[in-house]
């Protein structure tokens, strides 16, 4: 199986307040087709390796791979052109631009990445939106609509440029469990249908009990 | 690789649905140009207005014959005295002719010159306006009434009869308006002068003449130089002064220099006899200039504000952007383009509401003793200050567009996300 995701001996300090070691020698592969979850209790930096692991944030040592290609110590605008090419986000509160139409928020990463005409873009989002049961929302104000269905339309946005990975910041934290398990199951069938590979982070034990691969944190160590 | 269409759609948006915020920094920008506009096509109108009063009557270069002494006295000419040192008590002014010698060939000379649009010959003298037993000093000034019309706007300062009339009349004057007053005098009448050598000449008044100027309306009248030779008994080659009206104001100075050496004669440019005039030209400008910086700035103080406040609402659509793949320097252009859009409209506004006003004020009567023929306020509409409006306009919303926009690119969108 072709590994999408690697990262190699990652350490990272937070300076302030004190001079504190956050992530310890962290080592660990995703593979394509793979729906891998992180656990651990809170403050043990399974929410800061993840960051690390969507190029945001840069402040680490060791070296990250996407697609077998070297993304560490690569300038600014290159990296936004990877998250922008590659990684789909999905966030627990931070959904989507309330002012724009939910069509519009779909298209936004798209646009940005111009590699297809308006019309294309257009008709690839509402592929993805009828595809998460969401095409009737499509002309709907961002602000207009509920949690869960903002949160699928999150989805819809992170799958919009076929990204090689998703990654998720406890993206049903927010949501009721009826709506969980319907963000659970969209995320198994991106996983199975279409070979995605996800990388969630989460405090749900069900939910990273029913994915393929627990990756268990503590102290800023990997544990299993 | 900049991708403008969205960049801009995303900036339309965020200006449409914020109308109200959007409005009310274009509305900034709008008052701050649109009263520059109208503040100084209004200040400008008035500034010329006052330089007209006294440059439009005033010659570029006066030409004339100064009765001053000797630069060298006649013991400098004597060799013996020559390691001694002299003084000389008590010098006198030196006794010469009034008149220019020679001047019709200078004028003829002058008027050959590329740089000289016309150059008029004068004749100045002291002269008593006599009613019954009283005498009121005066002067009186020969001209070449119609050319003096064309180059020094003399028909501005008629307020009744013509400079026609002036020229064609035998014996005629065009007298002031404060002299007329004081005599009881109207159109058609006739005065008495006397020169200075004796006489009693009647002229007939052919009309007033009013500068603005009560003290100099009160002694100045005009004829024509063949009645005001008559008068004084002189030659028709009697000339005592001459005007020179140039195309190009800044060549008066080295004109009247090379006047000076080569005629031997005293010619004063129109910068050095008006060097007060100039000063306060100046000052008025600066005033002018002073109060609409202090407008520009402020509305683009106000701009600044609202782009901050902005910024800081839009925190988490900055971190969404960045995280979905826009670069910081995408973030930048999004809030700079706002601050541009806001600039650009606000600008125009600004200058059409500004060319309203100003070309209100042009409408509203002004009437005043001193300036007889200007009836509403003057407002200047010049081009320029249109183009500086908008350029300002344009300038101040990049400046004040451009802390909270790279403010925005530096937002770090992990710090946003988490934060919550």
């Amino acid at each position: 199986m072709r590994v999408v995701l690697e990262a190699k001996h990652i350490n990272k300090y937070f300076k302030k307040p004190v001079l504190f070691h956050v992530l310890k020698d962290i080592n660990f592969q995703v593979k394509k087709g793979e729906f891998a979850s992180i656990m651990g209790k809170s403050g043990c930096g399974k929410s800061t390796l993840l960051y690390i692991l969507s190029t945001m944030d840069t402040d680490y040592k060791g070296e990250l791979l996407l697609n077998n290609q070297l993304v560490t110590n690569q300038n600014s605008n290159h990296l936004s052109y990877i998250r922008n090419k590659h990684i789909g986000f999905v966030f627990q509160f931070h959904y989507l631009l309330s002012e724009f139409s939910v069509l519009e928020n779909v298209m936004l990463p798209a646009k940005k990445l111009a590699e297809k005409s308006h019309q294309e873009i257009e008709h690839d989002a509402i592929e993805k939106l009828k595809m998460l049961n969401i095409a009737h929302l499509a002309k709907k104000r961002a602000s207009r609509v509920s949690g869960g269905e903002k949160q699928r339309i999150a989805i819809a946005r992170a799958l919009i440029n076929n990204p090689s990975i998703i990654m998720g910041d406890e993206p049903t934290g927010n949501l009721d469990s009826h709506n969980a398990e319907n963000v659970f199951n969209i995320f198994k069938k991106l996983s199975d249908e279409q070979g995605l590979s996800l990388l969630i982070v989460t405090h749900d034990k069900d939910f990273a009990n029913k994915t393929d691969r627990i990756i268990q944190m503590a102290d800023g160590k990997i544990i299993t | 690789m900049t991708n403008w269409k969205v960049i801009l759609s995303i900036a339309k948006t965020h200006l449409l649905t914020k109308i109200k915020q959007t409005a009310i920094a274009s509305l900034g920008v709008t008052f701050g140009i649109g009263s520059y506009i109208t503040l100084v096509c209004f200040m400008t109108g008035l500034n010329a207005m006052l330089d007209n009063l006294i440059l439009n009557q005033t010659p570029h270069i006066h030409i004339y014959n100064e009765i001053e002494p000797s630069e060298k006295q006649p013991i400098s000419l004597y060799n013996n005295a020559d390691k001694s040192f002299n003084v000389v008590h008590s010098i006198k002014p030196k006794i010469s002719q009034k008149k220019i010698h020679n001047a019709l060939p200078i004028i003829d000379y002058l008027e050959k010159n590329k740089d000289v649009r016309g150059a008029l010959p004068q004749i100045k003298t002291q002269i008593f306006y006599i009613a019954g037993s009283i005498e009121l000093g005066g002067n009186l000034t020969g001209i070449n009434p119609v050319d003096e019309a064309r180059l020094f706007n003399m028909e501005d300062y008629i307020v009744e009869g013509s400079a026609e009339a002036l020229q064609n009349t035998d014996n005629s004057i065009l007298l002031g308006i404060g002299i007329a007053k004081k005599m009881s005098l109207k159109v058609g009448d006739r005065v008495q002068v006397s020169p200075i050598s004796g006489g009693i000449f009647p002229l007939k008044i052919v009309g007033f003449y009013q500068s603005g100027i009560a003290d100099l309306d009160a002694i100045q009248s005009f004829t024509n130089i063949k009645t005001i030779q008559r008068i004084l008994g002189k030659a028709n080659n009697y000339i005592t002064d001459i005007n020179v009206k140039l195309h190009n104001i800044e060549q008066a100075i080295p004109l009247s220099k090379k006047i000076e050496q080569q005629f031997k004669l005293k010619a004063i440019d129109i910068k050095t006899a008006n060097a007060q005039f100039e000063t306060g030209t100046t000052i008025r400008n600066l005033i002018t200039y002073a109060v609409s910086i202090t407008l520009l700035i402020v509305a683009g103080f106000g701009i600044y504000n609202i782009l901050n406040m902005l910024i800081y609402e839009k925190m988490n659509d900055i971190a969404i952007l960045k995280a979905t793949g826009f670069s910081g320097k995408d973030v930048q252009l999004i809030f700079m383009s706002q601050a541009m859009i806001i600039g650009f409209v606000g600008g125009v506004l600004g200058l059409l509401i500004g060319l309203g006003l100003a070309n209100l004020i042009s409408t509203i009567p002004f009437q005043t003793e001193a300036l007889p023929t200007v009836e509403t306020y003057p407002v200047n509409i010049n081009p320029l200050f249109f183009i500086i409006g908008f350029s300002f306009a344009m300038l101040s919303t990049f400046l004040a567009g451009y802390l909270p926009s790279k403010k925005a690119k530096r937002i770090d969108p992990v710090r946003i996300i988490r934060g919550q």
